[in-house]
């Protein structure tokens, strides 16, 4: 490998991508690939909205609309959402702390590809005789009831792709506590890396609950346990209860890095630092800990009892300060700045509001006794679709425009930009909003249709109607992204102007050790002060330029990740008494741990980045020539 | 380069600081295994005396606790310079766990 860039063929660049450790390129791969889920997930959700645009309509049936609607959420959340913040964490954050690379690249690549063989089994099952039908928290009874493989697939492909992020939580956290540039207290992190930290926490606690949870479900499905089989002495409420244990940290797993997206375009598109910096920190840690101490609030109406239900309900109430201090502290960055709304930024002011009407609708639902007549209504399905999407939706899309030219060097179209904002944002609300008299109105989640004397013919109309707009906007994103791509106009370091962070001090992409020379941070937004200062360069450095040590390419993670995609088979197919099940599995298992033998054994110590390169990389990147 | 060797010879007033540091690690550690001896006879005392479980139970889950602080304290070195993250992050993880182990023994298993 060299540092000078050379045009390849296709075949090369995929299998550039293929074995590539550089987290810029992995978080591309996760891009594309969580890009590609998020459509898959818009379709199924599309399909909802067509079955319920009129009543009594036959365009799914029963049964297959219980799948559509399981694999929405599913694939939402799991495969989508998920897998998107993470692609922009790992495109932004080594930048923005100046690291050249996450602590371990090569854990990296396999999280990645151990999500993507994951996602990819989960949505074979449209293929291999039916999706997973018991909704996506999978509640046992249900899920221990349903005849189909469904279920299987769900749950080992979820396994799969749970060790994926639980690998890419750590490897976060570690980078973040050791891969700092000199200079970079915690203090002085940007918030989004702030929000990574965190939100790499949550992951490393929420998710191995996660794991135990499928793992008595695989087992009690396959190889005839009885965890949660109430007949033979199981507990079904301990899947609900593990399985929120995980749910509740996992929507601030998603919301955190979104919150810290948001906070970063404020403060750039409002030219001002961060209003209350230390109070946005430390609201966000004490999301991360009430995260823990709420689940229950999805289980009120199981009978856990009143003192049960009014502890949960108390401390479910208080997470709505932290946040509270958050939105005031948005707030408080755009007045009286110089305000610039470019397409970030009316994604960021759409977002407060959205934000805070789904936040009121959510401390409505942790009093107990008014839970017992929203549960189970769509006035749910309203509410988590306004945190979601009006949160983290709102944030992917705003992330795409913001740090798309630091990933690809190009500047996607303002004007379209704008077009795809105000169709997605006008949508959102038209579908969403009504769903939420429709709750109240007593319209029941999860039904497949509903009779034309029930009244509800109107407003789920309108719902479906709002749903077109914000397929509209997505598909123009899409042609927005095709044209960019194809017009390819280079953009230099600091494409909007009013950078402050350090990934903008660097030239967009950046090269692929990211830092010629580690720089010096002196303070919050890093960039800025360097800006505002003077220095062309906008950085100092913490060393001279030398050689820098870089890791090496590696396939074996792709070949790791579908070891256990093979085994995955051979378990799912166990209970069907065939033949190959039980060699599918011991194969499957040998490729893994055989590649995690080869690697273990063989000594991978990578390679150096000369210093002559580097002075000609800089040379070819820069005019005015000397270091 | 980093990998560079330094030799680093040690003036009379940093080998006196050294000496007195050690000195008083090992106080402490042996103040604290007199104490975990201690504990322990409290524990073993209280089982032989055959008070009321439920009296028993909670007071060896504390004494326990105690226990596992000083080992992480005074053996383990958690109050060493740079330990902080790591405390941090064991005891976050232990705090979410006793919620969770308080919620299913209270109303699930009770």
């Amino acid at each position: 490998m060299s540092s000078n860039a050379q045009k390849s063929g296709f075949g090369a660049t995929i299998w550039d991508y293929m074995t590539s450790v550089d987290h810029k390129k992995i978080a591309i791969l996760y891009l594309m690939s969580g890009g590609l889920f998020f459509l898959i997930g818009g379709i199924e959700a599309m399909m909802i909205r067509i079955q319920l645009m009129k009543a009594g309509n036959d365009f799914l049936s029963a049964g297959t609309y219980n799948e559509v609607l399981t694999m929405h959420g599913t694939t939402m959340i799991f495969l989508a959402a998920m897998p998107l913040l993470l692609g922009f964490m790992n495109a932004i954050m080594p930048l923005q702390i100046g690291a050249r690379d996450v602590a371990f690249p090569f854990l990296n690549s396999l999280g990645f590809w151990l999500f993507f063989f994951g996602g990819v089994f989960l949505n074979l099952s449209w293929f291999l005789g039916g999706a997973p039908d018991a909704g996506w928290t999978n509640y046992a009874s249900l899920a221990l009831a349903s005849e189909s493989h469904g279920i299987d697939f769900y749950s080992l492909g979820l396994t799969i792709s749970g060790f994926g992020t639980l690998i890419s939580g750590i490897n976060f956290l570690v980078t973040i506590i050791n891969m700092r540039a000199p200079g970079m207290t915690y203090m002085r992190m940007p918030l989004f890396t702030w929000t990574t930290f965190v939100a790499s926490a949550l992951i490393l606690l929420a998710f191995p609950p996660l794991t135990i949870a499928i793992f008595f479900m695989v087992f009690d499905r396959l190889f005839g346990s009885h965890f949660f089989d109430v007949a033979a002495g199981g507990n079904t409420i301990i899947w609900e209860h593990l399985f929120w244990i995980f749910g509740h940290p996992e929507v601030y797993i998603l919301i955190l890095p979104a919150f810290g997206i948001f906070s970063e375009i404020f403060a750039i598109f409002s030219r001002k630092r961060l209003f209350g910096y230390t109070a946005l920190v430390f609201a966000t840690i004490l999301i991360g800990f009430y995260g823990f101490m709420v689940w229950a609030h999805h289980m009120f109406t199981v009978g856990l009892g009143p003192t049960a239900n009014a502890i949960f309900a108390l401390a479910t109430m208080i997470i709505a300060v932290p946040t509270g201090v958050k939105i005031f502290n948005w707030l408080l960055t755009i007045w009286g700045g110089s305000v610039s709304f470019a397409t970030p930024m009316l994604y960021a002011v759409g977002f407060i509001p959205s934000f805070v009407a789904g936040g009121v609708t959510g401390v409505m639902q942790a009093m107990a006794p008014l839970d017992y007549q929203l549960h189970d209504s769509y006035f749910i399905v309203a509410h988590f679709h306004y945190v979601i999407v009006g949160g983290v939706v709102l944030a992917i899309f705003a992330a795409t425009h913001l740090y798309w030219p630091k990933m690809f060097g190009t500047m996607l179209s303002e004007k379209l930009g704008k077009v795809t904002f105000w169709l997605f944002f006008i949508g959102f609300h038209l579908t969403f909003f009504i769903q939420h008299f429709l709750g109240l109105m007593g319209m029941p989640r999860r039904v497949y249709t509903f009779g034309a004397d029930q009244g509800w013919d109107l407003f789920n109309a309108i719902s479906s109607a709002g749903a077109i707009f914000m397929a509209l906007g997505v598909i123009i994103l899409l042609v927005n992204v095709i044209m960019t791509t194809v017009k390819n106009e280079r953009v230099g370091n600091d494409p909007w102007g009013d950078g402050r962070t350090l990934e903008w001090a660097i030239p967009s992409p950046p090269p692929f050790y990211n830092f010629a020379q580690t720089p010096l941070v002196r303070g919050l937004d890093t960039y800025w002060i360097e800006k505002m200062e003077g220095n062309k360069e906008g950085m100092i450095y913490a060393e001279p330029l030398g050689d820098i040590h870089m890791p090496n390419n590696s396939f074996i993670p792709v070949v790791m990740s579908f070891g256990l995609f093979v085994a995955s088979f051979g378990a799912l197919y166990h209970p069907d008494d065939l033949p190959w099940t039980v060699p599918v599995i011991v194969l499957g298992l040998l490729i893994t741990f055989g590649s995690m033998l080869l690697r273990s054994l063989k000594d991978d110590l990578g390679f150096h980045v000369h210093k002559e390169d580097l002075i000609k990389d800089r040379e070819g990147v820069k005019t005015d020539g000397h270091q | 380069m980093a990998h560079d060797v330094h030799e680093h010879v040690r003036t009379k007033e940093e080998y006196e600081y050294v000496r007195r540091q050690r000195a008083q690690e090992m106080r402490h550690m042996l103040t604290s295994f007199a104490m975990m001896i201690f504990l322990t006879l409290i524990a073993f005392t209280a089982v032989a005396a055959g008070f009321s479980t439920y009296l028993i139970v909670p007071i060896i889950l504390l004494l326990a606790a105690i226990q596992v602080v000083l080992q992480l304290y005074h053996f383990m070195h958690l109050s060493n310079k740079g330990s902080g993250t790591i405390a941090f992050f064991m005891f976050s993880g232990m705090f979410v766990a006793f919620i969770v182990i308080l919620t299913f023994v209270t109303i699930i298993w009770w």
